[in-house]
């Protein structure tokens, strides 16, 4: 066939046209919450007395930062399955979040007596934690990587890790309106391990289903 | 401009707006093989896999940013992905092909291996209308009249049989 043949072919086509990366994924991202939302309700619940707690400063960072991941890691996936789209902004916006933490953990240290340290950081239900965010987080990183095959990442397995971090971060936030553990140590500790899982599922995912 | 009129559906502009990349494809394939030292009577193959990744990935152009970016970044990875697969054939050495390959910016005349070969593999109604609208160059109409199909039937076939032929370049790679 003649590339002139292929292009004529190609243009005759020209009606029939994916949904570009951004839509696909805010639409594939309703069933995917809402299924991650319902598993919340069923097996987790609020903890007691989320709303009546929402000034203490712990539990507001805690809630503040996952979706504050959440919100700056989604334009970094949508700018990697864009080909010749730059990532270096996103991607250093996205290091606010670890930037916060640490300060947040600086004064928590500060804070609190060398002896409470430990105590703090393994919380009550760690392993719970560990489970959870990713149990939450499959829905939506089910959802990302489908509507991401629309896009056409250069490097699918980065893509597909952003994707995971992305919906570790999702899961995390719902995840965070259960944890009684409010401890940024703890935060830093088990939610970024458990996010993390998810962001290696996410790239083991991305390199076989996001490759064009 | 004409990449935004074929996002609408425009087929005119968008034929002429794939013709005018041709020619650069086919300049970055042949450099591209060239620096690699493969023999660059594959770049019209790299050139064809390059326009189906474009057509068929076109949505992830972002109609506010430059296509300028977005054509190059797409031509750089199907060229790394041509080169990967081609690292595990036997390339004779360039040095003893460059007085042949001279040549200029057109078309060449020699055979086009792959898409041809892909299109072979594809299920009997895909093929045929991807060759009465390519090969023949039969509109969607004449191609559903001569094939006797429904207009929807031969635009879905045509669909799904350039997306299998850009699925079978990739599914030699492994």
């Amino acid at each position: 066939m003649k590339t002139s043949d292929l292009i004529r072919a190609l243009a005759a086509d020209s009606e029939v046209r994916a949904m570009p990366p951004g839509r696909a994924l805010a639409l594939a991202l309703i069933p995917g919450v809402a299924i991650a939302l319902g598993l919340h309700f069923a097996v987790l619940g609020l903890r007691p007395q989320l709303f009546a707690l929402l000034g203490e400063p712990r539990l507001l960072l805690k809630l503040c930062l996952t979706f504050l991941l959440a919100a700056l890691s989604g334009p970094l996936v949508l700018r990697l399955v864009r080909p010749g789209a730059g990532v270096r902004r996103a991607a250093l916006m996205l290091a606010i979040v670890p930037a916060l933490l640490a300060a947040a953990d600086l004064a928590e240290l500060l804070a609190v007596p060398a002896a409470e340290w430990g105590q703090r950081l393994v919380g009550t239900n760690a392993m719970f934690c560990l489970k959870t965010i990713p149990f939450l987080s499959a829905a939506p990183l089910v959802a990302a990587l489908l509507a991401l095959r629309q896009g056409a990442p250069e490097h699918p397995s980065l893509a597909g890790a952003a994707a995971g971090l992305f919906a570790g971060a999702i899961g995390a936030a719902l995840y965070a309106t259960h944890c009684p553990d409010d401890s940024p140590l703890f935060v830093a500790a088990w939610y970024t391990l458990a996010i993390g899982f998810v962001g290696a599922i996410g790239a083991v995912a991305g390199r076989r289903l996001l490759r064009w | 401009m004409l990449m935004r009129a074929g996002n609408a559906g425009d087929a005119d502009s968008y034929r002429r707006l794939l013709l005018q990349l041709t020619p650069v494809l086919r300049a970055v394939a042949r450099r591209g093989l060239a620096r690699a030292g493969m023999a660059d009577t594959d770049a019209e193959d790299v050139v064809q896999e390059t326009l189906l990744a474009i057509h068929l990935k076109r949505q992830s152009w972002d109609e506010d940013a430059p296509i300028g970016p977005w054509v190059r970044a797409i031509a750089r990875h199907k060229m790394i992905d041509a080169l990967r697969r081609r690292g595990r054939r036997i390339d004779l050495p360039i040095d003893d092909f460059s007085e042949v390959l001279a040549g200029g910016d057109s078309e060449p005349s020699m055979l086009v291996a792959d898409v041809d070969r892909h299109l072979e593999c594809l299920p009997a109604g895909q093929r045929n209308v991807v060759r009465a609208v390519a090969v023949d160059g039969a509109s969607t109409g004449e191609a559903a009249a001569r094939l006797s199909m429904t207009n929807g039937a031969v635009r879905v076939a045509l669909h799904r049989g350039l997306a299998a032929l850009a699925a079978k370049f990739n599914m030699e790679e492994t």
